[in-house]
């Protein structure tokens, strides 16, 4: 099933530690492979394995401590914050798993929030964003703000705002952690149906053997180290 | 700005009780400001415009006011016959030889005793003094016993109503006029005959000069003129000035003392918009590590809760303002040390005073803001998405 493809996502003998009080609390000691474009990986391992981490590295949310991590071919450990924040902006679609939508804002304004960091008019904005509430099955609850939908229906919306953009890479932390079998069943659906029909590739940290499964490829971490299932 | 404004306005709007205590507390601070300026700028608006520009005062070198001033005939005939002074429609020297005395009136409302002061003029008094009109009754006439209130005086003291009878400089007088100075000091002063006045009171001399300029341009030439003259000891002050330098003491009593308090609270405004702002950046803090993740930058979080802070400042105050509005209403009274006399005048609002009460306001939420948007805005983004 793995066709051969360029590596969207290239990690050599990367190291993370973090420091708590003056210990250094080593976290990843020397992760190395790959992730091709149009792959779906779960990286999977116990708790405090450093999952999180990882796929924070890759998201460019945080910093590793020495090896190499390119994605897109681009070097993000050399981007300064603000063309970190930029590289992201474009590069990175986010599915956390408390849906992080702001609590203020519609349905329709969470989706847009990216596009407002892109030059687009607004009009185009709006045609953006009904498009990908409609492919979330999202488009009659536009104006409702999060605390007027369901947890699927909330990570539904988040979903359609990692996609906006039209991200290299979707990451997500336990995108089902946080809701019951059916609500789980149809975000993992969206997910897969996103890497299938639209070719994106999705990092995805689960606990969940059944959510795993779903996936291309499955990494687990132990110990600060990765094992390919 | 990349943040959406309606992100920060309705995350005011959700905490609106919070929003709306914190403003009110600014809005106080504001008041207090707004108060201090309408209540100079009123002050000097009405001993601006107690003078005319082409009148000059003559007083004795050295008194500060005409109270304390003393200019005998023969000088009083010297300064007159100046050749700069204006000519009326009868052939008569514009001048009005004055006398100024303080007495004792009893307040209408208190009963308390309160200086008021007590103008001798010519019966040409009123034709240098545009701005006065007699609003009811009449002018006083010359020789009589006779006296005209200015309407605050009639309002404010006992027996200087239409009508009504003073006893001052062991005489009784009739208060025969009101008289209307158009909200100038004036219109807290009684005016009589000055020959009578100088009568009762047994005075000699006159107090002071006032004369009209036919060209208010030669100013300095008469000034310069009397005051080096050798058999005069005297000081010419254009009339707006002499009046203005008057109320200098009490406006800067009252800038002081205004912009102390202001000060101070203002201290305790800030603190409590800071106090708000930590803990909007506290409840919110997911919220603002995800929106770093999505690509908002340092920059954005910082402008936004900075704007965050302002608009709070705004709304202090626009409420502030609105309240110090209302102190236009009002007119109040206080002694004027440098006169010793009673003097009323109201708050005043102008634009300008509108505009810096609310730079105050803005730089109070800015001052406010900028702590807490600092650390919204260098919070590590992975520190804060732990937050949820
Ligand atoms: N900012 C931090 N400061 C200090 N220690 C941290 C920090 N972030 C993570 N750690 C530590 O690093 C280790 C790995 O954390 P991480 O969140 O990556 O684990 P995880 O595999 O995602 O676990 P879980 O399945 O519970 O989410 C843990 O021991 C954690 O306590
Ligand atoms: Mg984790």
């Amino acid at each position: 099933m793995n066709q051969i493809a360029q590596p969207v996502v290239e990690i050599r003998n990367l190291a993370k530690s973090y420091r708590r009080g003056d210990q250094i609390v080593p976290v990843l000691t020397n992760i190395t492979f790959d992730i091709a474009a149009g792959d779906y990986v779960a990286l999977m391992g116990p708790s405090g394995s450093g999952k999180s981490t990882l796929l924070n590295l890759i998201a460019g949310i945080d910093k590793p401590d020495s090896g190499i991590l390119r994605v897109g071919g681009i070097d993000i450990t050399a981007l300064g914050e603000a063309e970190l924040a930029n590289w992201r902006s474009r590069n990175v679609g986010f599915i956390f798993q408390f849906y992080n939508l702001m609590p203020v804002l519609t349905a329709f304004e969470n989706v847009e929030l990216p596009l407002l960091l892109t030059d687009l008019p607004a009009r185009e904005r709006a045609d953006h964003v009904n498009a990908a509430l409609s492919m979330v099955g999202l488009s009659d609850r536009m104006e409702h703000f999060p605390s007027e939908l369901s947890g699927g229906q909330q990570q539904r919306v988040a979903i359609a705002r990692a996609i906006i953009t039209d991200p290299t890479i979707l990451v997500a932390d336990e995108p089902t952690g946080d809701l019951d079998r059916v609500a789980a069943e149809d975000v993992l659906k969206m997910l897969d149906q996103l890497n299938r029909e639209l070719g994106k590739t999705i990092i995805m940290v689960t606990h969940d053997p059944h959510s795993a499964a779903k996936a291309r490829t499955v990494q687990h971490l132990d110990k600060g180290e990765l094992r390919q299932a | 700005m990349k943040i959406p404004l309606s992100y920060t306005l309705r995350n005011l709007w959700m905490r609106r009780l919070t929003t709306l205590l914190t403003a009110g507390g600014m809005a106080l601070v504001v008041f207090v400001f707004a108060t201090v300026l309408m209540l100079e700028e009123g002050l000097r608006k009405t001993l601006v415009e107690t003078g005319s520009y082409d009148n000059v005062v003559v007083i004795r070198r050295s008194a500060q006011t005409e109270v304390q001033s003393a200019i005998d005939r023969p000088q009083a005939a010297l300064i007159e016959s100046q050749p700069e002074v204006a000519v009326g429609a009868d052939g008569e020297r514009m001048v009005s030889k004055e006398t100024v005395v303080l007495v004792n009136l009893n307040k209408r409302d208190s009963g308390k005793p309160t200086n008021v002061m007590v103008r001798g003029v010519a019966p040409r008094g009123l034709t240098l003094r545009p701005q006065a009109k007699i609003i009811a009754g009449r002018m006083f006439s010359p020789g009589a016993s006779e006296i005209v209130a200015g309407r605050n005086a009639a309002e404010r003291f006992k027996g200087a109503g239409i009508g009504e009878t003073l006893w001052f400089g062991q005489r009784e007088w009739r208060v025969v006029g009101t008289f209307d100075a158009g909200k100038s000091g004036f219109d807290s002063e009684i005016w009589g005959d000055s020959d009578q006045l100088m009568q009762a009171f047994r005075r000699p001399v006159y107090s002071a000069l006032l004369i009209k300029l036919d060209d208010p341009a030669s100013f300095n030439a008469v000034k310069a003129r009397l005051e080096s003259d050798q058999r005069l000891t005297v000081e010419a002050k254009r009339e707006t000035m002499f009046y203005a330098d008057q109320s200098e003491m009490l406006a800067g009593f009252i800038r002081y003392l205004g912009l102390t308090l202001s000060i101070i609270f203002s201290v305790g405004a800030v603190i409590g918009a800071m106090i708000t702002m930590y803990a909007s950046v506290a409840s919110r803090t997911a919220e603002i590590g995800t929106l770093r993740a999505l690509g908002f930058r340092q920059g954005s979080v910082m402008a936004a809760f900075m704007f965050e802070a302002i608009l709070l400042g705004f709304v202090g105050g626009c409420g502030g303002l609105f309240l110090a509005s209302f102190m236009q209403f009002f007119t109040i009274s206080t002694m004027n040390w440098q006169s010793f006399s009673e003097l009323a005048f109201s708050f005043s609002l102008t634009p300008g005073i509108a505009a810096k009460t609310l730079a105050f306001a803005l730089v109070m939420g800015l001052v406010g803001g900028f702590l807490p948007a600092m650390q919204a805005a260098r919070l590590p983004i992975i520190d804060a998405l732990r937050a949820a």
